[in-house]
């Protein structure tokens, strides 16, 4: 059955997100609630520095969402950018990245997609922090 | 389309009947005179129109000359509504009451109103969204001109003690309007036992054509048309009649069979029972006190637009009261009114059945459901699914305390939620920091 409001790619990854769930003991969470529409995402990262380069890379990468067909999509597309990404390179990433990886969302969904920048930057936020403190 | 659909959004619209298509077709292009016209050609429509007003005035136990038709709804209620308060403003009757779960076209007419000089009073309703008559009867004053209220609400289908509403309308000499386009033809509607003054109805919701509705007006009401013309319906309505449209709006009335909501009720209440059967889900609405065709469920967790699409992969179509599946990101006033939080207001599907429905469509629904339910919440972050493997009540309010305190929920709904389930939150809030200290 076809959607009026999203393209196929959008509704393939709605239905089959590669990326939900958790980690068990992920190195940071991230948690953001969407000022639109209420909803809520949650980015699960585990981070392990390079072998060989010794820089911090995000090993494995897991959302949880309440939300609409965009918000899921979107959690999941951020996931699928994010993974293996270092830190610095994972800062980077910005809903124009994430909407060109879903697929086109109709213009009242793009702040689902920003959600799934905020949660991820949260995340890392939250990854610095804990280390920092570590550190100190 | 490659897959049977089952429409289960029947409060939105229905499918045209039949029956119905038939007796519109001959108005077309047959007898497609002006029913204003003096020849005979325009006669064959005029009968038309008169056939249906007779119809649709029997089925409210009103008179011919009372039923106004429009073109639908929205215009019902904008004539009703207007109309009262421009023939009315200069006796100083500028007050009106309604309720907060109105449909749309009554509130936006109610802002609109204001800006004109009305005063609105809307009615608060409880958590089934009843309307407490004893709170008319505060509400009327001097002033009060019309209380407005709607009989069948469209999204949570909580039907309205509109006799006893109608008996304090009378008794305090004010006009009574009701909105029953979801009501109409489906809950008793008698102006003479129920006291009403204005009616408002509409075809597409009774498996008749879009774009055409009647307002019935009692004789003798002040009322003023709101749009200029040629002075068609006794001069309330100008324009010139949807003749193919009052024909089908006509025969829609006369075939609704009242056995049939026997069975759309029990229906209905068989797919109620069964949803209920997932856990954390609750009914929207009166149980009791409900249109026959409407449920409206909150999924806990969940958003029902996802939920939705979900269904509509299977080709079951229904619709949400969730802010991310509106135009406007605006969460439903209706679902606000009875009490539900942000959460659970965006977790709401509604379900609507008609004469068309069938009990192996509902099955279908009841057999795909719960795995949509299940997917959708081991996908969300405020999901607790350790209910399910522990099973224990504390590890369940643990969980939840930790999910919503602070940002997402304050702390009163919380409690609330608590005391429901029948327990002490200042408990559970010890019990919860013991556990973590
Ligand atoms: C309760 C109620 N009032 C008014 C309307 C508006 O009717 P229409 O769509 O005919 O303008 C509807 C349906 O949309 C309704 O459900
Ligand atoms: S999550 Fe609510 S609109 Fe997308």
């Amino acid at each position: 059955m076809e959607n009026a409001q999203y393209e196929k790619k959008v509704m393939k990854r709605f239905f089959n997100p590669k990326y939900a769930g958790e980690i068990k003991n992920p190195s940071a969470v991230g948690q953001v609630g969407n000022a639109a529409c209420g909803d809520i995402m949650r980015v699960f990262i585990k981070v392990e520095a390079d072998k060989k380069t010794k820089k911090e890379k995000i090993k494995d990468i897991k959302f949880k969402t309440m939300g609409c067909v965009a918000a899921i999509a979107s959690s999941d597309a951020v996931c699928e950018i994010a993974k293996g990404k270092t830190i610095s390179d994972a800062k980077k990433i910005t809903k124009k990245d994430i909407l060109k990886k879903v697929g086109k969302l109709p213009q009242i969904k793009h702040h689902c997609s920003i959600l799934g920048e905020e949660a991820l930057l949260k995340a890392i936020e939250n990854y610095e922090l804990r280390t920092k403190l570590h550190k100190a | 389309m490659d897959q049977q659909i089952i429409y289960l959004d029947n409060a939105a619209t229905t499918k045209v009947d039949e029956k119905v298509v038939k007796a519109m077709l001959p108005y077309f292009s047959e007898k497609y005179g002006n029913a204003s016209s003096m020849h005979n050609f325009g006669r064959l429509a005029r009968e038309a129109v008169d056939n249906s007003r007779k119809i649709i005035a029997k089925s409210l136990n009103a008179n011919e000359e009372e039923i106004y038709f429009t073109s639908g709804g929205t215009e019902s209620n904008n004539l009703a509504l207007k109309g009262l308060f421009l023939a009315n403003k200069s006796s100083g009757k500028n007050h009106i009451i309604t309720t907060k779960i109105e449909h749309d076209c009554i509130l936006q007419t109610c802002r609109w109103l204001e800006k004109q000089g009305a005063k609105i009073t809307y009615i608060d309703v409880d958590k089934h969204g009843l309307v407490n008559p004893l709170d008319i009867t505060k509400a009327i004053t001097p002033n009060t001109l019309v209380v407005s209220i709607i009989q069948g609400n469209n999204e949570i289908g909580t039907l309205q003690d509109t006799a006893e509403i109608g008996r304090i309308c009378k008794s305090k000499g004010v006009y009574f309007h009701i909105d029953a386009c979801q009501s109409f033809t489906k809950s008793f509607i008698d102006v003479e036992k129920q006291n009403l003054d204005l009616v408002t109805i509409n075809a597409h919701k009774i498996h008749g054509p879009k774009g055409v509705g009647a307002l019935y007006v009692r004789k003798g009401v002040n009322i003023q048309a709101i749009q200029n013309g040629g002075g068609h319906e006794h001069g309330l309505r100008s324009g010139t009649e949807n003749v193919p449209g009052i024909a089908g709006f006509g025969k829609a009335v006369e075939i609704a069979d009242k056995k049939q909501l026997k069975n759309i009720e029990k229906l209905r209440d068989y797919l109620i029972k069964n949803i209920l059967k997932i856990p954390r889900t609750r009914l929207n609405g009166a149980s009791k006190e409900r249109l026959c065709n409407n449920v409206n469920i909150s999924f806990r967790d969940i958003e029902g637009e996802a939920i939705a699409s979900h269904l509509e992969n299977y080709g079951i179509i229904v619709s949400t009261g969730s802010a991310c599946a509106s135009h406007t990101l605006k969460k439903s006033h209706v679902l606000r009114a009875i009490g539900l939080n942000d959460l659970e207001i965006n977790s709401s599907i509604r379900i609507s059945l008609s004469k068309f429905t069938t009990k192996k469509e509902i099955d279908k629904l009841i057999r795909v459901l719960p795995s949509i339910v299940n997917t959708l919440r081991t996908m969300s972050p405020v999901a607790n699914n350790q209910i399910n493997r522990k099973g224990g009540k504390m590890t369940k309010i643990k969980d939840k305390f930790t999910e919503f305190a602070g940002s997402f929920k304050n702390e009163g709904e919380f409690e609330e939620e608590l005391e429901e389930e029948g327990l002490d939150p200042e408990e559970v809030e010890n019990k919860h920091f013991e556990e973590e200290n």
